[in-house]
């Protein structure tokens, strides 16, 4: 097993020293009131969520920890350039779907798995959008796989979140700990707000010199308003929801009190379905009635683009490296996790046949829901899952369980290793940028895989270590 | 949002004032009536015994601080003005933000049934950080809109308030008192309560009485509780806001504002006070009414304006 800190004869890797030998000087108490402040701390600026339907004031905080995870500039550059290609390609893969289909043409893949799969748009079909941009933000997973190299595990292209936890992560590793900083030459992350708007001007349709930027949110109910009100307030755009919004002869525009004012971009934090319900869902409330023939006839850009889903579904991950190589004609930087795709026969047989070792996956699942982890599965859970799969093979795939690295983490028993991911986000317009971090997840359940909040993970600042240190 | 919060910062001080009060020596019946007399000015009293069947200061201290069920309570007020700044977090600063979610977090420690010293130091706190949210607001947010908007809330609601405290110190019997000593003492616990007692002295070196206190917290434009003083507040914040709908409203507040800049307090009460107050309530009400039409409710109804 990987850790992140520690090499296989438990002495700090080269770029973890300094933290090391400072993390050992540190007194449990100190540790552990620290803890508590930044708990407090994120209590007050709000970055919580209410847990509606439960009658007392429930409001849950991700948990975070105070260890940081540590990343050598040398790894950070291979992973950068890894994750640039592998956007540049599912972009260009997503422009193809819905215009030539060239990919479709060459039977790298099957016609039947783009037109008939639930996140494919035939409204996308012909609409240039600008720069043939469609994923303007990326949040890719990425883990390390036995040997420590990171390979890719979704690829999540339509609303990534979780970007204010690395921002808001960061403020408060530097809150609490400003001497780290001083010590250790730390990559920023806080410009990535300005990055972020700078893109979504970049792509505004043609013709406009001062783009108006809204971001368009579900409402203060949704477990990410935090995010979307951060975001806004940070890049100094408007927060609106749908209703906020309404079409005129083919333009957008917003509400204000002082009169309508156009909208050129719109950064949007709800899914497909949901924006258009003349369109797409009829009993929509979200969204804007008409947004689509706005959006046809080039004169909102809408970031991530409608349809983008078609190329971050898990049963077309297994194609990206074949994108990769497909447009850009490059080999991959950054691998898959080896996956199993059940629709094909013989990976369904080698997989029913070895179930106890693996993880099956929903192919629309998300959020750590409808998977099943062979190795901590029961009997009975994994025998019930093979009738599942048996019935609709095509809604699964199949991946080794991974070992996913380690990273020392302050739980209550002191510091102990707990597994990790990463996200990085990949902002596209012009051209590609990765701010150096991301947000790290944690398990903090001894021995669990599960880094998703809504199953006990937690979440950990990303320093990405500059070029001159260690 | 500040509406939200000033109501709170009231409530705290109606209660004060009932705290006050029941430090002096007054028969049974009329700690009593003191308290039906608020509950009916804040209209909260068929709710109170729905839940209640009798008054106890108790019951009533509890349903007005703090009852998750009665929605004008002082915590559900801190949660629906914590709830209302999420809601336009886009347009606020993250100082006031914090300001307003840290006040709802921190009054969930304190619990109902608090012996009159908790209940005190409950009161004093919500008081402090009403004035901590305000200063904020000045001292961080652009003089924008939203500032405006931010102050028509809190000055309509001012005015509002002060006319309920004046209401229920009128309406409660208590004052006929024979011996005016203590009458007077009443009144001065209202303008204790209301932070105006100071002022009282300073502007008006004579001794206290019911028509002279309700003059002051009417007619003066100096003080900044007074009904006069917020109405002028507002309407210069509606004038800085105007749109091409808002003429009426701009009308209204200003006809509304003419009566305290202008009128005489003789000839305004001549009908009665308790008349006075209830009239103007329901105009300011409709004021309130006005500018929610006027500003707000275009945004949110369907089809383009």
């Amino acid at each position: 097993m990987y850790d992140e800190m520690l090499d296989a004869g438990s002495i700090p890797r080269p770029h973890c020293r300094r933290y090391c030998d400072w993390l050992n000087e540190q007194p449990p108490q100190r540790l552990a009131q620290k803890r508590a402040e930044a708990d407090a701390l994120f209590h007050r600026v709000g970055i919580t969520f209410a847990v509606y339907g439960e009658k007392t004031d429930t409001e849950r905080l991700i948990p975070f920890d105070i260890v940081p995870r540590i990343v050598p500039a040398v790894e950070w550059t291979t992973l950068e350039t890894g994750l640039k290609q592998r956007v540049r390609a599912l972009n260009a893969f997503v422009h193809d779907v819905y215009h030539e289909q060239e990919i479709l043409r060459s039977g790298a893949i099957a016609p039947e798995e783009i037109l008939c799969n639930t996140q494919y748009r035939p409204e996308m079909q012909g609409i240039d959008v600008p720069a043939g941009i469609y994923a303007h933000i990326a949040g890719v997973d990425v883990v390390r796989d036995g040997e420590g190299r990171f390979v890719v595990l979704e690829d999540n292209l339509r609303v990534p979140s979780g970007v204010s936890y690395m921002l808001e992560n960061r403020k408060m590793m530097m809150r609490l700990f400003p001497e780290l900083f001083a010590q250790h030459s730390i990559e920023p992350v806080a410009h990535y707000p300005d990055v972020l708007l700078e893109n979504l001007k970049s792509v505004a349709p043609s013709g406009i010199m001062d783009p108006t930027v809204v971001l368009l949110t579900p409402g203060a109910y949704n477990s990410a308003y935090f995010e979307h009100a951060f975001l806004a307030q940070e890049m100094g755009i408007e927060l609106v929801e749908g209703q906020d919004l309404f079409v005129r002869d083919e333009f957008l525009y917003m509400r204000t009190t002082r009169g309508p004012q156009r909208v050129d971009v719109i950064y949007r934090r709800i899914d497909d379905d949901f924006l258009d319900p003349l369109s797409f869902r009829p009993q929509s409330t979200l969204g804007v009635p008409g947004l689509l023939t706005v959006y046809r006839a080039g004169h909102v850009t809408i970031a991530n683009a409608i349809g983008t889903g078609v190329a971050d579904d898990k049963s077309i991950y297994p194609y990206v490296p074949d994108m990769v190589r497909f447009y850009l004609g490059e080999e991959p930087l950054l691998a898959n996790v080896p996956t199993w795709v059940l629709r094909r026969p013989d990976d369904l047989a080698h997989v029913l046949n070895h179930l106890p070792e693996l993880v099956v996956k929903e192919v629309h699942g998300a959020g750590g829901y409808g998977m099943l982890i062979g190795p901590a599965a029961t009997r009975a859970q994994i025998e019930e899952f093979r009738v599942r799969i048996k019935q609709h093979p095509e809604r699964y795939i199949a991946q080794p369980t991974l070992a996913l690295s380690t990273s020392p983490t302050f739980v209550a028993a002191g510091i102990a290793p707990r597994h990790i991911d990463l996200r990085p986000f990949v902002l596209s317009g012009r051209e590609v940028t990765v701010v150096p971090g991301g947000l790290t997840r944690v398990a903090l359940r001894e021995g669990s895989l599960v880094v998703n909040s809504s199953q006990g993970g937690g979440t950990k600042d990303t320093w990405v270590l500059g070029k001159q240190a260690c | 949002m500040s509406r939200y919060l000033e109501r709170a910062e009231s409530l705290a001080r109606m209660l004060d004032a009932h705290h006050r009060l029941s430090l002096l020596p007054r028969p049974r019946e009329a700690v009593f009536q003191g308290w039906s007399a608020t509950l009916v000015s804040l209209g909260m009293e068929e709710r109170f015994f729905e839940r209640h069947g009798d008054i106890t200061a108790r019951a009533a201290n509890d349903f007005i601080a703090f009852d998750p069920d009665n929605p004008g309570s002082i915590q559900c007020c801190l949660k629906a003005a914590r709830e209302n700044g999420r809601a336009v977090r886009g347009t606020i600063t993250a100082d006031l933000w914090e300001t307003l979610n840290y006040t709802y977090l921190e009054s969930r420690a304190f619990k109902p049934g608090l012996a009159d010293a908790g209940r005190g130091n409950f009161l004093e706190w919500v008081k402090y950080r009403a004035h901590l949210a305000r200063g904020v607001a000045a001292g961080t947010m652009v003089r924008d809109e939203a500032l405006c908007f931010i102050h028509i809330g809190t000055f309509l609601e001012r005015a509002d308030n002060t006319t309920r405290l004046l209401e229920a110190r009128w309406r409660d019997p208590g004052r006929r008192n024979e011996r005016l000593i203590v009458e007077a003492a009443e009144w001065a616990v209202l303008l204790r309560a209301m932070s105006a007692f100071e002022t009282y002295r300073r502007i008006c070196r004579q001794s206290v009485t019911p028509e002279r206190v309700t003059e002051l917290l009417l007619m003066r434009n100096d003080l900044p509780q007074s009904v006069h003083r917020c109405l002028d507040e507002l309407e210069i914040n509606l004038e800085a806001i105007a749109n091409e709908q808002s003429a009426e409203t701009l009308r209204c507040a200003g006809e509304l504002c003419a009566q305290f800049r202008y009128g005489r307090f003789e000839e305004l009460c001549a009908g009665g006070v308790t008349a006075l107050l209830d009239r103007f309530q329901i105009r300011l009400r409709d004021l309130g009414a006005r500018i929610a039409n006027d500003f707000l409710v275009p945004l949110s109804s369907a089809g383009a304006p």
